[in-house]
């Protein structure tokens, strides 16, 4: 067992439990806010707003230290989107705690000023959820970024919200264990930001979303209350508010320590490449495999176009002529996963498979993945401009919603690449045009739109995993009637009365649905880096 | 007074009578029992009843109305058992759309026809309806390898205090659209709403089974057995353990799933194992062991302890204990007389010192009385306002949750 760092999250004194041990008002630090007040210069105090922006601003400097309030405009800019670049807004303040004492703090005095605050992680959200308030204070989390506990033994790990994802698989590794989620951002994402997003990943098929790998989180509320939702054990007694937490775009408060689940890490992994004519034909292979009663850790398709665009751009070396490929892997028991292997190569032969390709070490299997990792910024090699949309629609209406979508790109004109997890009915079209050119972008707009809007019809969703954030709360009265959002309201008020909390996200306002969707253009500065591929 | 309430509910719903001794929850007692058949007459008459005052009980089978604590006042009983349809099921989708008075029996029965499951098991679960199951939270052995009724339920229909029906989640599995109120009213026992319709996610049976099963006097053995299982890739589905009483022996009981080609190569492994991890002496078989997924009787506790903390429970837990030992979370029963509070404290001592608890599910109401059933509850200032903000005048199973709730 390795405990690094102090103060490990719940329980390290016996006999109190967890939830009665969070930190109280009276370790708050003195304000002093005359002292501090010119060092919030970068703020105009020309307005009402402005003027609360500077006192906040001293007040933070005084609980945080100035070196951990921003106020300059040049530096509250590296701030102003996050992985969804379209929309930009300059926080009022940047804030960047050392700890969950310090972010209650801010929060507090955000609070007692009617100041709204959004949390962040590292910035890789492609739905806008971590979008500043250019009137409120942005709560930045990197610097929250200790592993406090792994513990192999009770099969978890505590925390801080700025850990990396795979930071978490990294510790654990040793033991013979990983954190489970791992969205494509994993090498950037932070497990705090997992928690807001519930995030999956390429393997959620098998193995479930952030909600299903998360034990307890200590938040504060936006009241600045700190409290933990859930602990170390199951069925902690009361409201199941970890669950309804967990997903909820940091607007129900902020996450301070997080209690994630390990899981062992299986005996055999396989995976296969299988190559098909067309869409159709990899999606009977996909309906066969699940019919039979395999669940393969992922599967994941791509068509024509997002080959052409991954050969394009990292040269994968696909089989030649493909349609559609199939990324199919296995894992578990030795004995289990060499049978389910033997009939999902049946199943993909029988659906009309060309080429099937076994990884047969872990490099190939890397090969495997690279071109579907790849496929997003892929695209950039194919078109100048390009939309990521994500809607999920049921498994068995893949070949239908394919369809549609093909009459949508031929009847327009905009060409659509997929890309998608299909073992769950996952779509990411990619919908591609030129900006330069006048009236692409608006005509991109109305087919992403109109994939949602089939998405919907199909009895699907409007995102499986990019989250609704700004970018989607337009679209929400269109799966959820009136009376439906009104209650998710009513849970919002129980956390946030005032509402402070990431205000504007999730839910439809006037203000938001009076704007044009966006798109994306160009490769993501995290993507271009190198330090993130986007599924 | 009595006639003109009865006149209002039955505006609202064709079916109402007055209640008998036989409706009483808890031994609290009823007046009408009403028996809607869709989600819009549930919603009239929690209208009605908003309208009215009327304290609201929902019931399916009435099986587990005994766990929490006894209503603080009762007027009407929502009855589901008339919500008894499977409203869809596309099998290639692993997912099924019920109402929320199907028996959980017949559920599974209607699955198994396609080679699926809802992966909640458990002969208390498989006697109840499907919304009991979501207000109870119950669980059984397959919780190891598929988690509870929070980790299934995908989409739900609820019915207010107020009359507002809504819903939440969808019907495919994976979807981050709003907030997902699934999770709160699994285990609400009733108190923020009335499920009349419930959305799972489903999972293919597997084509064989086995049972690995080993007993031994000594409950450090049995933990280091558990232990071992946990940590080794053989992937169990459920990690289970039965102890009759204090002073008997601890039997482990571990299933495997799996196709029919590997499963033997799987369970001789695993009993492999029990014998060189922890000296045991394994038998497999093909059925499971006769307490499997058996509820104990009442009274008892469930009871939680962080995996490390499994011997200690095993040796001092005061009653018969038995359940999920893999995911820490089992039930413990207890003596039915005075001593049930000592024995509560008793249980709950080593539950606190493995980061656990121990909560009393269901005991005789003059048992429950002035005993604190619930031990220590984090956040109950906002599960509070949440209650305030779904039935603010608190009128859905009344002081039968947490805090008072």
């Amino acid at each position: 067992m390795v405990r690094p760092g102090t103060g490990a999250g719940p329980g390290s004194q016996p006999h109190i439990l967890p939830w009665l041990r969070v930190s109280q008002d009276s370790d708050r630090p003195p304000l002093s806010l005359e002292s501090e007040k010119d060092q919030t210069g970068g703020v105009g105090a020309t307005t009402y707003q402005g003027a609360k922006l500077a006192l906040l601003a001293a007040e933070l400097s005084a609980l945080l230290g100035p070196n951990a309030v921003i106020t300059d405009r040049q530096r509250l800019r590296t701030y102003e989107c996050d992985g969804l670049a379209q929309h930009r807004v300059v926080p009022g303040l940047v804030a960047l705690p050392e700890s969950a004492e310090q972010i209650a703090a801010v929060v507090r005095a955000c609070a007692a000023q009617s100041v709204p605050f959004v949390a962040r992680g590292s910035g890789t959200g492609l739905s806008g959820g971590a979008l500043p308030h250019t009137e409120g204070v942005l709560i930045v989390t990197s610097r929250m970024r200790r592993i406090l506990e792994v513990d192999p033994a009770n099969e978890r790990a505590i925390v801080e919200p700025g850990v990396i994802n795979l930071d978490v698989t990294k510790a654990a590794e040793p033991y013979g264990w990983y954190f489970a989620p791992d969205p494509s951002s994993q090498q950037v994402c932070s497990v705090g930001g997992n928690v807001a997003e519930n995030s999956g990943g390429a393997h959620c098929l098998k193995y479930g979303f952030t909600t299903h790998h998360v034990l307890g989180v200590e938040v504060v509320t936006p009241d600045g209350e700190l409290v933990w939702l859930g602990g170390t054990t199951r069925d902690v007694p009361g409201y199941d508010l970890l669950g309804t937490f967990i997903g909820s775009e940091g607007t129900l408060g902020i996450a301070t320590k997080i209690v994630v689940r390990l899981t062992r890490a299986p005996e055999s992994v396989r995976c296969l490449l299988a190559a098909f004519p067309g869409v159709d034909e990899a999606g009977a292979a996909v309906s066969a495999i699940i019919a039979d009663g395999v669940t393969p850790a992922a599967i994941e398709m791509m068509d024509a176009l997002a080959i052409e665009a991954a050969e394009a751009a990292v040269a994968c070396g696909y089989p030649e002529g493909a349609g559609a490929v199939l990324i199919v892997e296995l894992d578990g028991p030795a004995a289990e996963v060499e049978h389910t292997f033997a009939a999902v190569r049946r199943h993909c032969t029988a659906a009309g498979a060309f080429e099937i390709r076994v990884a047969r070490d872990a490099d190939e299997r890397a090969r495997f993945w690279k071109g579907r990792k790849s496929a997003f910024a892929a695209v950039g090699r194919i078109s100048p401009d390009y939309i990521v949309q994500d809607g999920v629609i049921p498994r068995t209406v893949l070949p239908d919603v394919l369809r549609r979508i093909t009459e949508l790109s031929a009847g327009t004109g905009v060409r659509v690449a997929n890309v998608f997890h299909a073992g769950d009915g996952n779509l990411h079209p990619l919908v591609l045009f030129d900006e330069a050119k006048p009236g692409e972008a608006q005509a991109a707009e109305e087919v992403s739109g109109a994939i949602l809007d089939l998405c919907i019809s199909y009895g699907g969703s409007i995102t499986g995993e990019h989250g609704v954030g700004v970018d989607k709360a337009c679209h929400m009265p269109r799966m959820f009637s009136t009376d439906d959002l009104d209650t998710m309201q009513r849970l919002r008020r129980a956390f946030d009365p005032a509402g402070i909390c990431n205000p504007g996200k999730v839910f439809p306002t006037p203000r938001l649905c009076g704007e044009v969707p966006g798109k994306r253009k160009g490769v993501h500065p995290l993507q271009a880096a190198g330090l993130a591929e986007q599924f | 007074m009595a006639t003109s309430t009865l006149g209002g509910l039955r505006l609202a719903c064709a079916d109402v009578a007055e209640a008998t001794a036989s409706d009483n929850v808890d031994e609290v007692a009823a007046r009408w029992v009403a028996w809607p058949r869709s989600t819009e007459e549930v919603s009239a008459v929690l209208r009605a009843a908003a309208g009215l005052g009327l304290r609201v009980v929902a019931r399916g089978t009435g099986t587990r109305l005994t766990w929490g604590l006894p209503p603080t006042g009762l007027d009407l009983i929502v009855d589901l058992s008339r919500m008894d349809a499977i409203l869809a099921h596309t099998a290639g989708d692993l997912v099924v759309t019920v109402q929320a008075g199907v028996r959980m029996v017949d559920l599974q029965d209607a699955l198994a026809v396609h080679r699926q499951r809802l992966a909640l098991d458990g002969s208390d679960t498989l006697g109840g309806t499907v919304g009991g199951t979501i207000a109870t939270a119950a669980s059984g052995p397959l919780r190891y390898r598929y988690g509870s009724v929070r980790d299934l339920l995908i989409g739900i229909t609820v019915v207010l205090a107020d009359g507002t029906i809504a819903r939440a989640g969808g019907t495919v599995v994976k979807n981050v659209a709003g907030y997902d109120l699934c999770k709160i009213y699994a285990g609400s026992l009733g108190t923020l709403g009335v499920v009349t319709e419930a959305v799972w996610r489903l999972h293919p049976l597997p084509e064989s089974r086995r049972w690995i099963t080993a007993t031994t006097e000594d409950a450090a053995q049995a933990a280091a057995a558990i232990a071992a299982v946990r940590a080794s890739q053989h992937d169990p589905t459920a990690l289970e353990a039965d102890r009759p009483a204090p002073d008997r022996a601890v039997t482990v009981g571990i299933a495997v799933e799996g196709v029919t080609g590997g499963i033997d190569a799987r369970a001789d492994a695993v009993g492999n194992l029990l014998g060189a991890a922890a000296g045991l002496s394994a038998t497999v078989a093909e059925h499971p062991p006769d307490w499997w997924g058996q509820p104990l009787p009442a009274p008892h506790a469930t009871v939680t302890c962080e995996p490390t903390g499994l011997a200690d429970l095993l040796t001092n837990a005061p009653g018969r204990l038995r359940g999920s030992a893999g995911a820490g979370a089992l039930t413990c029963g207890l003596r039915d007389d005075d001593q049930l509070g000592t024995e509560l404290a008793q249980l709950r001592e080593v539950a606190w010192r493995h980061r656990g608890n121990a909560v009393l599910r269901c005991a005789a109401p003059h048992r429950k009385a002035g005993l604190d059933a619930w031990g220590p509850v984090p956040a109950l200032t906002l599960m509070r306002r949440l209650k305030d903000q779904f039935d603010p005048d608190h009128r859905l199973a009344p002081g039968r949750f947490v805090g008072g709730i």
